[in-house]
């Protein structure tokens, strides 16, 4: 059997940060995004032409939640959606958890896929749902926001903010339970698969994975998209 | 007990998968015009769906794997 690791490995220490291999891809990804923004705002034609028709796309499928207040919350959705996409198919690039060094009879690889970590799932995960809260208290004021967690009008409404204390925290753990899962299923898939047969085989596989990277970067940021526009509406009750 | 907890978790989703795309070929047969958009919102309640099951499948690599 191959070996699978669920958690991504410690390369070396750098003073207390003890540096993974999926951090260094995290940094690559990141690094890559800010050079076609700088390619993209340095006026390149081809950077230009791709991004306006992807972005393009991706303002009509957000429009969908958001409706008029779009312009206020797209450029937030719309970062995670691209970084999410790209670091889902980073993992997937040929050398990205197959070159590594040998460690104990295993091989502990030099990159291994951003969101194949529990650490940035999660990570991006409270970062969204802690700007859902602010978006909350920044549109219907502190007072009414928190009313909605903490409501002493009543011994049932009491438990109900209770409750949605809760949901909240539980939605901060859905959303990163469910990227990494995919992820990690659609790495655990491959290796399997391509230690079972190794020739071929695993290339509808990986078109697969391709597609679930881009449906699972679509379900996060819709999700986060659908919690916005909802904490960010009046109810009356 | 890794493949009790996927056998068990992949119960509910493979029905849920199973309704969800009846229902969706269902609504195209109705509404053919308005096939794309069935079709988007049919994938993305697929993938809540298969999120049950992936929960279930990360429980179980862990129970194997570490």
């Amino acid at each position: 059997m191959p070996h699978i690791s669920i958690k991504a490995e410690t390369l070396f220490h750098a003073g207390l940060l003890s540096v993974t291999n999926s951090f260094i891809t995290n940094i690559l990804v990141a690094l890559l995004l800010i050079v076609v923004a700088v390619m993209y705002y340095g006026g390149q034609k081809t950077v230009t032409g791709i991004l306006d028709l992807a972005l393009r796309g991706l303002y009509g499928l957000f429009a969908m939640v958001f409706g008029d207040s779009i312009n206020k919350y797209f450029p937030v959705v719309a970062t995670f959606f691209i970084y999410i996409l790209i670091a889902n198919w980073f993992g997937l690039l040929p050398g990205v958890g197959s070159i590594g060094f040998r460690h104990e009879e295993s091989i502990v690889p030099f990159l291994r896929g951003g969101t194949a970590d529990l650490s940035t799932t999660l990570g991006l995960s409270v970062l969204a749902i802690g700007l859902v809260q602010f978006y909350g208290i920044r549109e219907l004021g502190f007072r009414a926001y928190m009313s909605k967690f903490i409501n002493l009008r009543g011994p049932m409404d009491f438990v109900l903010g209770l409750l949605e204390i809760i949901s909240e925290l539980s939605r901060a753990l859905s959303l990163a339970f469910r990227l990494f899962g995919n992820i990690i299923a659609g790495e655990v898939l491959l290796v399997i698969v391509a230690f079972l047969i190794p020739y071929f085989v695993s290339l509808p596989f990986l078109v697969f994975e391709i597609f679930v990277g881009l449906i699972q970067a679509v379900v996060f940021t819709m999700l986060v998209s659908i919690f916005i526009s909802v904490a960010t509406t009046k109810h009356s009750a | 007990m890794m493949g009790t907890t996927i056998a068990i978790g992949a119960l509910g989703p493979a029905l849920a998968i199973g309704m969800i795309g009846a229902k969706g070929v269902e609504a195209i047969g109705r509404n053919p015009e308005a096939q794309s958009n069935i079709t988007t919102n049919m994938i993305l309640a697929i993938a809540f769906a298969e999120a049950v099951a992936i929960y279930a499948l990360v429980v179980s690599l862990i129970i194997k794997f570490t």
